[in-house]
C-alpha cells in the first residue's frame, strides 16, 4: 500500500451549516487517510457542494471543526489553503488568456517563484497531456481540455489535498478516463483527494463513499463493503418480455424492488436461494422459456435506492 | 407519408457539412415504433446536428430521414408537430406554477382549446404532479422538475420522443421513477431516443447507436455491447504498486490496455493473449504485488472507451 499509511489527511468533526431556515449540512463527521480518493456521494442538494466549500475555507461552518494536514481550516483559514486546492464546479479559468498565461495566474497567486514554476508547470502538463498546446486560449479548449487545466492551475502550489467538486460533469467518458488517471497518479505521489460527484459510476473508482441524503451523512465506506451491506441480493432476469415481466413481478413475496432496465430486468430479492425457483416456477407457467436468472454485481445506485430506501423519492 | 420504411426514425447515408467541417457522416440507423434507443458518443460526436436534424430544425446536406414518416427536409413542418422534445436544462419557467408551465407548453405545441384539459389531467397524473399544480415550479425538487418537464414534451401526445442527458444529476430514486415513465410511454408505442454520454442512462436503453466522429461505430444492446463490444477478455488484476503493474502489462504482447479502476486494474487481453497465470509470473517476475485476478463483465464504459479509441487508431493509421 502506500508509503505512508494510517496518517490522517482530512478531520471533519460535527460540522453543520444552514441558510436562513434550511439546514444544508448537519453533524457531518469523517475522517481521510493520506492518499485516499474519498467520494462525497448524493443527488444535488443533498449537502455535498456546502461541505466541500466549507472544507475549501470559503464559507464559515455554524458549528464544527475541519482540520487538513494538521491545520485548522475554521480558526486558520489563510495558513490552511497553502495546503489545499479547491476546484469548484466552475473552475475560473480566463478563457482569453492562453493555457500557459493561466498558469502564470494562478503561480503569481500563490506566490510560487518562477524557477518553480517553470518546473512544476511543465510536469503537470506532461502528465495531463497538455504539452504542445500551451499557448492555444483557455476559450478554444474542448470541455476535457479545459478540466484537465483546472487541474494543473489548481496543483500548481502542489498541495497535498485536493478538493473536486463535480470535475467530470459535462465531460465525456473518454476524457473522464484520462483525468481518472492524472487523478491516481496524483494519488501514488501521497495526495489526498475529496470529490463530490452526483454519478454513481464514478463512485466506484473511488477508495471509500460518504453516502449524503438530505445534508446528512447516511453511509461512509469502500464500494466493496457497502455494496456487501445492500439488503438482499439482486438479480438480473433476461427475457424478450422485459415489461411483461417487470409486472408480474412486482409485489411478489420476497421482492424488494423491481427495475426495467433496457434489455433485462433487475430484481431485488430477501433470499436468493429461496426466490430463484420461485421466479423460475413463474416463468415456466408464463411459458416464458427464453428467460434467464443470474446473480448481477450491485452498482452503487443499487445499493444508494436499497439502502435508503422510499425515503429519497 | 413516405413509403421507405415504417420504422419511427429512420436515416440513410444521413450527412451534414458545415463548410468543410462533416458533422454527420454517411449516418444509418432505424428505431423501431415502442423501441428506447441511446445515442451515445464523445462531446462533439454528431449528436446535437444529428438530432436538430431529426427534429427538422437544420437541414440535411446529403441522404434522407424520415420521422415519424415524415421527410425531415421537405416536411420539416409536419415532423416538429410529431416530436416531443426534452433537454437537460429542462427550459421550464421558474417564477410560474406547474399548472401555468403546462399551459404555456401547450399554447407552445398548439393543443386545441377543446382537447387541453384532457391533456393537462394527462400529463400531470402520469408525471404524479396532481395536488401540486399551484406550486411555484422554483420550489420543486429536481426529480419533480424532470417529470414535470417530460409532461411538458408529450403534452401534444408526439409519437416520437427526442430526450437530452435527461437525467443529469436528479437523483437515484426520482431517476428510476422517471425511467419507469419512459418504458411507459413506450409501452404505449411512443418511440424515444435519448442522447447521452453517461453509461448508467444508456443501460435502460433497448439498444445503444454509439456515435464517434458523426459516424456509427457500434450498435446492439447493452448486454450485446458489453459482451462482444471489447474484442477480447477483461480481467481485474490486484497488484501493488498500481502505477508500476500497469507500465509492466502494457508492455506484454496481447495486452491491449490496462487501466486503473479503484484500487486495481482492469486489463483488457486481445485474442492469443496471456491468461491469469501468465500475467501473475510477469509482475512477479518485476519483483511486484500480485493479488487475485479474474475475469470481470466490461461496463459499457469500458465498451465506449475501447470502441471510441479503437476508431480513432483505425483514423490515425489510414
Amino acid at each position: 500500500m502506500n508509503a505512508v499509511a494510517n496518517e490522517t489527511a482530512v478531520q471533519v468533526q460535527a460540522l453543520s451549516k444552514h441558510f436562513g431556515a434550511v439546514s444544508a449540512v448537519r453533524g457531518v463527521q469523517f475522517s481521510v487517510e493520506r492518499g485516499e480518493i474519498f467520494g462525497l456521494v448524493g443527488p444535488d442538494g443533498a449537502g455535498k457542494t456546502t461541505t466541500m466549500r466549507m472544507l475549501a475555507g470559503v464559507l464559515q461552518p455554524d458549528a464544527g471543526s475541519i482540520r487538513i494536514d494538521g491545520v485548522d481550516v475554521v480558526q486558520e483559514t489563510e495558513a490552511a489553503k497553502l495546503h489545499l486546492s479547491y476546484m469548484p464546479q466552475r473552475f475560473g479559468l480566463y478563457e482569453d488568456l492562453t493555457i500557459a498565461e493561466n498558469i502564470f495566474f494562478y503561480a503569481e497567486l500563490f506566490g510560487i517563484d518562477r524557477r518553480q514554476r517553470v518546473q512544476r508547470s511543465k510536469e503537470l502538463l506532461s502528465a495531463a497531456g497538455l504539452i504542445g498546446f500551451e499557448r492555444r486560449l483557455a476559450g478554444q479548449l474542448s470541455g476535457g481540455m479545459k478540466q484537465k487545466l483546472g487541474l494543473v492551475c489548481a496543483l500548481i502550489h502542489t498541495p497535498r489535498v485536493l478538493l473536486l467538486d463535480e470535475p467530470t460533469t459535462g465531460v465525456d467518458p473518454v476524457s473522464r478516463r484520462d483525468f481518472w488517471a492524472i487523478l491516481y497518479n496524483l494519488r501514488e505521489t501521497g495526495v489526498t483527494i475529496l470529490m463530490a460527484t452526483a454519478y454513481m459510476d464514478e463512485a466506484e473508482r473511488c477508495s471509500r463513499l460518504a453516502l449524503f441524503h438530505e445534508g446528512e451523512i447516511r453511509y461512509c465506506d469502500t464500494p466493496a463493503r457497502l455494496k456487501a451491506a445492500m439488503p438482499g441480493t439482486l438479480l438480473a432476469v433476461t427475457t424478450s418480455q422485459p415489461r411483461g415481466l417487470r409486472d408480474l413481478l412486482k409485489g411478489q413475496p420476497g421482492v424488494l424492488g423491481v427495475l426495467l432496465m433496457g434489455d433485462r430486468v433487475h430484481v431485488r430479492v430477501d433470499d436468493a436461494v429461496r426466490r430463484i425457483p420461485e421466479i423460475q416456477a413463474l416463468l415456466n407457467a408464463r411459458q416464458w422459456s427464453d428467460a434467464q436468472i443470474a446473480e448481477a454485481e450491485p452498482g452503487i445506485e443499487d445499493v444508494f435506492v436499497a439502502l435508503l430506501g422510499e425515503q429519497s423519492a | 407519408m413516405n413509403a421507405t420504411t415504417d420504422a419511427a426514425v429512420f436515416a440513410h447515408g444521413l450527412t451534414k457539412r458545415f463548410g468543410s467541417f462533416v458533422a454527420v457522416d454517411h449516418l444509418e440507423l432505424s428505431i423501431a415504433r415502442g423501441e428506447v434507443m441511446g445515442f451515445i458518443g464523445p462531446n462533439g460526436a454528431g449528436k446535437s446536428t444529428t438530432i436538430r436534424m431529426f427534429c427538422g430544425l437544420i437541414p440535411p446536406s446529403d441522404g434522407q430521414a424520415t420521422v415519424a414518416g415524415f421527410d425531415v427536409g421537405t416536411q420539416s413542418q409536419a415532423v416538429r408537430e410529431h416530436i416531443g422534445y426534452m433537454s437537460q436544462k429542462f427550459s421550464l419557467y421558474g417564477d410560474l406554477t406547474v399548472l401555468e408551465n403546462l399551459r404555456f407548453f401547450g399554447g407552445i405545441y398548439r393543443v386545441p382549446q377543446s382537447k387541453l384539459a384532457e391533456r393537462l389531467t394527462f400529463a400531470l397524473s402520469m408525471a404524479g404532479l396532481q395536488g401540486r399544480e399551484h406550486a411555484l415550479v422554483a420550489t420543486l425538487a429536481g426529480g419533480w422538475k424532470q417529470r414535470l418537464a417530460l409532461g411538458c414534451a408529450i403534452l401534444h401526445r408526439p409519437p416520437v420522443l427526442f430526450l437530452d442527458e435527461p437525467t443529469s444529476g436528479v437523483e437515484p430514486q426520482a431517476r428510476r421513477q422517471f425511467w419507469d415513465l419512459i418504458h411507459q410511454l413506450a409501452g404505449e408505442g411512443v418511440t424515444i431516443l435519448v442522447s447521452t454520454h453517461y453509461m448508467d442512462e444508456a443501460e435502460y436503453c433497448n439498444r445503444i447507436a454509439l456515435i464517434d466522429r458523426g459516424r456509427l461505430v457500434a450498435i446492439g444492446s447493452p448486454g450485446e455491447l458489453r459482451n462482444h463490444g471489447l474484442g477480447g477478455v477483461l480481467l481485474e488484476v490486484t497488484a501493488q504498486p498500481l502505477g508500476a503493474a500497469r507500465s509492466a502489462l502494457l508492455n506484454v504482447p496481447g495486452i491491449v490496455e490496462a487501466a486503473v479502476f479503484g484500487d486495481k486494474l482492469h486489463v483488457l487481453v486481445g485474442p492469443g493473449g496471456p491468461d491469469a497465470q501468465a500475467i501473475s509470473a510477469q509482475l512477479l517476475a518485476r519483483g511486484l504485488q500480485v493479488g487475485p485476478i479474474h475475469a470481470v463483465t466490461p461496463s459499457l464504459e469500458d465498451v465506449f472507451v475501447r470502441l471510441v479509441s479503437r476508431e480513432q487508431e483505425t483514423r490515425e493509421a489510414a
